[in-house]
């Protein structure tokens, strides 16, 4: 890893990356929710190069019925990267990696639900990774919450996810691919950006404590950007819907 | 898949003893909020690893041990030797823990533990080289939790440390793509000493290294792992919690301080 970094260079004289973005600078995003028939709730998003898809059931019946809490709905959440997501073939069994993911995604999710409203229940929330490009915890769990929210579960809010790192010694935001691989710290961050509070903070590299510091304002500055576009998705689903709903009355009338 | 925890098995009445105690800044077993319980580590403890460690961290019981093996290099990093962290929960440990494949919490600690060593370059994996793309040394750290009373992640990542740091393995030179052991024995090539720190959040006091009690009534945790620069290398939360970014910078303070604090109690010799 170290060696690589004395022969690219990952930012340019005129401060822009190889991408052409600036430091603070978040990739296109495109957001499409309730694209899946079958499923209560979903949402396909790109983020730069990223492709996920995430898709909701329930609440639903506990099954097996052991797994059910009396108090509160059972929480389930399985992050998964397809074969040909990334440049080397990836086994589909799911991976150590691929576990823990599937757990931090779901502490990440959980505090937003109001699972208390659906005891002995479960909502089972699957996270599709179609093609891979760095950030794909964060993007899937921006995804999963527009898919939660889609499916009509209760929450207390959105969660937007963005992650921060360093590269050439630069603190910087949304991290690409090569920058992932090649850079010195990535820095995945979820939050609710309402009440502001963090629920899901991963590192890994190397970071002074100021670093770190920066690294989180603007990881959360971004969250909130993205809450706009989550929001804005969710409007361009519903509000058609809203007129159709409006019209159906004078017809049942007339 | 990741399913929601049953929820701890602490009766009502003893998880208020707890959440009420910390409210007045006092806890279940008299430590003030910041204050790590006692911390012993033994080196050398298995005498057919190449490296192990035990560690208490109060009554929780930890101990690793590192196998040194030869193996093929992977393709993005040829030249470099390969670190494998894996965990146990072995079941003598705790009334719950079970036999069979890691779960989630045991994939999850054995990660945490892999990134701190493998961020702040505790290995340097360059000198386990035996021949580019063909040969190198692969270094096997596998953390056995044999009494659980809480703060597990800090308790392994101080046993995997002192399982690195007494390894031995003889010298080599390399003949025909194959290494030849000397008589003369060496260290394994050091070059950082991460040192992990555990926080709980409950209620809304913030505490250093939760025991078990107060593991099973905390809303979250986090982790921050520091190289003896001071830098972070490794960071996770975990948990159902939530944590405000203020909580969290004050987290990272304290566990940079508390770190240099252990880094020195426990490996007086190399820091």
């Amino acid at each position: 890893m170290l060696d690589n970094q004395n022969t690219i260079r990952l930012i340019d004289d005129n401060g822009l990356r190889v991408d052409g973005r600036r430091l603070d600078e978040l990739r296109p995003i495109k957001i499409e929710v309730g694209i899946l028939d079958k499923a209560d709730g979903s949402a396909y998003l790109e983020h730069g190069r990223n492709k996920i898809l995430a898709a909701v059931y329930g609440p639903r019946e506990a099954h097996p019925k052991h797994i059910a809490l009396s108090d509160r709905a059972v929480v389930r959440c399985r992050y998964h990267m397809a074969p040909f997501s990334t440049d080397e073939r990836k086994s589909p069994a799911p991976s150590r990696r691929e576990h823990e993911l599937s757990k931090v995604i779901r502490e990440s999710l959980e505090p937003a639900i109001m699972s208390e409203y659906f005891p002995r229940s479960t909502i089972d929330i699957f996270i599709e990774v179609l093609q891979a490009d760095a950030g794909t915890r964060c993007a899937g769990i921006t995804a999963a919450a527009l898919a939660l929210a889609d499916a009509g579960i209760p929450m207390r809010e959105l969660v937007s996810a963005c992650a921060a790192g360093k590269i050439d010694g630069k603190v910087v935001l949304d991290l690409s691919d090569v920058e992932d691989k090649k850079g010195d710290a990535d820095l995945p961050v979820a939050l609710m950006p309402k009440s502001n509070v963090v629920t899901l903070l991963q590192m890994d590299g190397s970071l002074t404590e100021e670093e770190f510091v920066q690294a989180m304002e603007i990881s959360t500055g971004a969250c909130r950007k993205i809450y706009e576009m989550q929001r804005e998705a969710l409007r361009q689903k519903y509000h058609i819907v809203k007129e159709q709903e409006k019209e159906e009355p004078s017809e049942v009338s007339a | 898949m990741s399913t929601t925890r049953q929820s701890s098995p602490v009766a009502k009445l003893e998880q208020k003893t707890i959440t009420d105690l910390i409210s007045k800044g006092k806890r279940v077993d008299d430590r003030g909020t910041l204050d790590y319980r006692p911390t012993t580590i033994t080196l050398g403890i298995i005498e057919k690893a190449n490296g192990s460690a035990q560690v208490y961290l109060g009554k929780t019981k930890v101990v690793a041990g590192v196998k040194i093996e030869t193996g093929t290099p992977f393709e993005d990093t040829p030249n470099e030797g390969i670190l494998t962290v894996n965990s146990e929960f072995v079941p003598i440990a705790s009334p719950n823990f079970e036999s069979g494949p890691p779960d989630e919490n045991s994939i999850e600690l054995a990660r945490v533990v892999d990134r701190g060593i493998r961020e702040s370059k505790a290995i340097d994996l360059k000198k386990l080289c035996i021949e580019a793309g063909k040969k190198v040394f692969m270094v096997f750290v596998d953390i056995y939790i044999l009494d659980h009373d809480g703060n597990l992640i800090d308790a392994a990542a101080t046993a995997a440390l002192g399982a690195l740091v007494s390894a031995k393995m003889h010298e080599f030179d390399v003949k025909n793509g194959e290494p030849r052991f000397k008589e003369k024995i060496m260290s394994l090539p050091m070059k950082n000493y991460p040192v992990s720190i555990t926080s709980a959040k409950i209620g809304g006091a913030i505490l250093l290294d939760p025991c078990l009690e107060e593991e099973q009534v905390m809303s979250c945790r986090l982790t921050v792992t520091t190289d003896k620069d001071n830098n972070i290398c490794a960071m996770q939360k975990g948990g159902l919690g939530v944590l405000t970014p203020d909580e969290i910078k004050q987290i990272v303070s304290t566990s940079i301080a508390k770190a240099k604090d252990l880094r020195a109690k426990i490996l007086p010799n190399v820091t």
